[in-house]
């Protein structure tokens, strides 16, 4: 069943998928990869995105990508907030490693019972004019409904970049994944500086929900689905790589997509991860990290 | 008080009203707590993936309830329903029954919803030799063998192949006929189960299989999957997938441009009303399987009322809107089970079982008849055909004219458009 064509359209497919994966976890490269702080609620804050992109379609009528960047400062003001206490309650104290990882599966377990209270168990959909339309281009069709969380996902990514690399409190925020006494020395607060990069990492979840709810229906658990994936693409990255994030998103998602089409779906997440694997056997820092 | 070592006359008399209080509340005490409820305990999937159907058919149960106690109940006692969120986990399930028998004492147990949470609980039912009324169970006593088990769905005596024997049989009666098949079907164990009686019933019917691949649970994206079908150029697509993983075959089949002659089956979420309303005309041409669709063929007694209440309550609950599919079941699984006790005139585990298994019982689901295995003793698995659906408007859903019933015979409302190119436009 090998052609060309089918092959072509299985990379496009890849590539389209693994855009999204990047925007989903961008969050997790800046919490975990470059704050040390294992975000594993960042699924759950995705889905809480989601949501808000599913309030602002249904009952406002914005296209849910409006809804989406709409709703970043609200996450950001959230992940300000969910930093201050992490700190206060276990970072300040040294007990971010076990205790830490509790609190951020209790923060799951919060969002999930406050969505099932608020919105029920029912699946929750968005409605534009584009979702349903495809582009042909050649022999290679693209879905609006995944090429266009692509290129939103694509200029996240490039908006990210441009932040760490280019202005003061990005440089501020590498500093203070490379050398938290340093930058203390300098006379910049570490606090300040992570519960910026923490923020900035919750408020990329509101698009990256609304791009998730763009793609399919969810309901409130569907955000543990993605913990292991968004865990794995920042470790492929490099922990920290802005870049590295996108490239490992798109090779697991074109490696998704050619096993599926070719081999079968269900060893589809079986390759990626071995792919991880292999690369951390053979680079333990990830595929851009230092 | 006592005089010379025997008691007085006083005495005796307070020991005698003594003794007679005793016999008194003896004898009153067994009427006392006999006028208290009858229990029913369950667990239910209130949160976790299955939480949707698990929640409206805990609303269509305790409508089941408040109905029974408006008319005085069972056997004069009113009905008491006692429930454990079971997180849709079948390891919380041993657990929850346990409690249920030995602490809550209740009076019968029935299932929660589906396969993986019906079977955890089949040890504990056997050991105690309980009447085991289920819901939605894909052939859970295949093993069991079990004597009072009982399962709703009307899947029929041989689960298996019944469940897709329909979709089977209405292609095989079209022309051109279909020589080719494909399968997809999520890694779980109801799909995995669905699969298994499609590749029976397509060996049955000489079809080729070209596509039989199984997807894992969290698949974001099934472009892959609907373009390598494609490739193999199948006459009939089979799918067997749950709500999230159906909305996106179909929304992919419509960006390929899949082009079968049948497409359908065993998808779990073009039942729902959020899934219908946020599929709209894409599900037009698809051809699946449904339990209840309110076209005239299937007005069975009851149903409507039933139906009316449970709309209403639905609204703000966060459940189906509808509730075609599961709730009318959930329903009814009670009424068998009331029915039987009403019948028995008592709570006698092994008649109860016993009248269930022997007699045909009248619900809003229509009638019920159970064979030796537990299942409905006739197959009404309905392989129905949405059609003529313009927009994503939700009374397009409410009410009769969109939904072809092909299957079974005895229900057929409509007629097939072949093939699916045809049929969705």
């Amino acid at each position: 069943m090998f052609s060309l064509d089918l092959l072509t359209d299985a990379v496009v497919a890849g590539i389209l998928l693994g855009g999204f994966y990047a925007a989903v976890s961008l969050g997790i490269t800046l919490a975990f990869g470059l704050l040390d702080i294992v975000n594993i609620a960042h699924p759950a804050f995705v889905i809480l995105g989601a949501y808000g992109a599913y309030v602002g379609n249904s009952r406002l009528g914005l296209d849910p990508i409006v809804a989406g960047l709409l709703g970043m400062p609200v996450f950001f003001l959230l992940g300000m907030v969910v930093y201050r206490v992490y700190y206060a309650s276990f970072e300040k104290r040294g007990d971010e490693s076990l205790r830490g990882l509790v609190f951020f599966f209790g923060i799951i377990f919060i969002i999930e019972v406050s969505l099932l209270l608020q919105y029920g168990v029912d699946y929750r959909s968005v409605d534009a004019a584009y979702l349903g339309a495809t582009l042909e281009l050649g022999p290679i069709t693209l879905p609006f409904r995944l090429a266009i969380p692509f290129a939103v996902a694509l200029g996240l990514t490039l908006l990210l970049h441009l932040f760490l690399s280019r202005t003061f409190w990005g440089r501020a925020v590498k500093a203070v994944s490379q050398d938290h006494l340093a930058l203390r020395l300098m006379g910049a607060s570490p606090v300040r500086v992570k519960a910026l990069a923490f923020a900035i990492a919750i408020a990329t979840a509101s698009v990256a929900g609304a791009l998730l709810i763009m793609i399919g229906p969810i309901e409130p658990s569907v955000g543990r689905e993605y913990i292991g994936r968004v865990f794995a693409i920042a470790v492929l990255g490099g922990m920290g790589s802005i870049g590295g994030t996108l490239a490992a998103s798109l090779i697991l998602g074109v490696l998704e997509s050619l096993t599926s089409t070719f081999y079968g779906p269900s060893w589809a997440l079986a390759v990626s991860f071995g792919i991880l694997l292999v690369v951390l056997a053979v680079r333990p820092a990830g595929l851009f990290g230092r | 008080m006592v005089r010379n070592g025997r008691p007085g006359i006083r005495t005796r008399l307070v020991v005698m009203a003594l003794i007679a209080t005793l016999a008194l509340w003896g004898a009153t005490a067994p009427a006392a707590l006999a006028a208290g409820p009858i229990k029913i305990g369950f667990g239910m999937a209130l949160t976790g993936a299955l939480a949707g159907n698990g929640k409206a058919a805990l609303i269509a149960m305790q409508m089941w309830a408040e109905d029974v106690n408006k008319k005085g109940g069972l056997l004069g006692r009113k009905v008491e329903l006692v429930y454990y969120d079971d997180q849709t986990k079948p390891a919380t399930v041993p657990g929850i029954y346990t409690k249920l028998l030995d602490v809550d004492k209740v009076d019968f147990v029935v299932s929660g919803y589906g396969t993986n949470v019906i079977a955890p609980a089949m040890p504990i039912i056997m050991e105690r030799k309980l009447a085991f009324v289920t819901l939605f169970g894909m052939a859970v006593n295949e093993k069991f063998n079990y004597p009072y088990y009982f399962q709703i769905m009307p899947t029929g005596p041989e689960p298996l192949t019944d469940w897709s024997k329909g979709f089977f049989e209405i292609a095989m009666k079209q022309s051109p006929k279909p020589k080719t098949v494909a399968i997809a079907a999520a890694d779980s164990e109801f799909a995995q189960n669905a699969a298994a009686g499609a590749r029976q019933n397509a060996k049955k019917y000489g079809l080729r299989i070209v596509y039989d691949k199984a997807y894992p649970p969290p698949t974001a994206d099934f472009t892959p999957i609907v373009r390598a079908i494609q490739a193999t150029n199948p006459d009939l697509v089979y799918v067997a997938s749950y709500p999230p993983d159906s909305a996106g075959m179909i929304r992919a089949a419509h960006e390929v441009g899949l082009k079968p002659r049948m497409f359908g089956g065993g998808m779990v979420g073009p039942q729902y009303a959020s899934l219908q309303t946020a599929l709209g005309p894409l599900l037009n041409g698809i051809v699946n399987y449904h339990f209840f669709v309110p076209e005239p063929s299937l007005k069975f007694p009851g149903i409507d009322a039933f139906l009316k209440t449970y709309q209403e309550r639905a609204k703000g609950a966060g459940v189906d809107a509808l509730g075609y599919y599961l709730p009318p079941y959930a329903y009814a699984y009670l009424q068998i089970l009331g029915q039987a006790v009403e019948a028995t005139k008592g709570l006698d585990q092994k008649k109860i079982g016993e009248y269930i298994r022997a007699n045909t019982f009248d619900t809003v689901v229509g009638k019920v008849k159970f064979a030796p295995n537990g299942e409905w003793a006739q197959s009404r698995v309905l392989m129905v055909q949405f059609q003529g659906i313009e927009s994503n408007d939700l009374s397009q859903f409410s009410g009769p004219g969109h939904r072809a019933v092909l299957y079974p015979e005895q229900w057929k409302a409509g007629s097939i458009v072949y093939p699916y190119e045809k049929a969705k436009r």
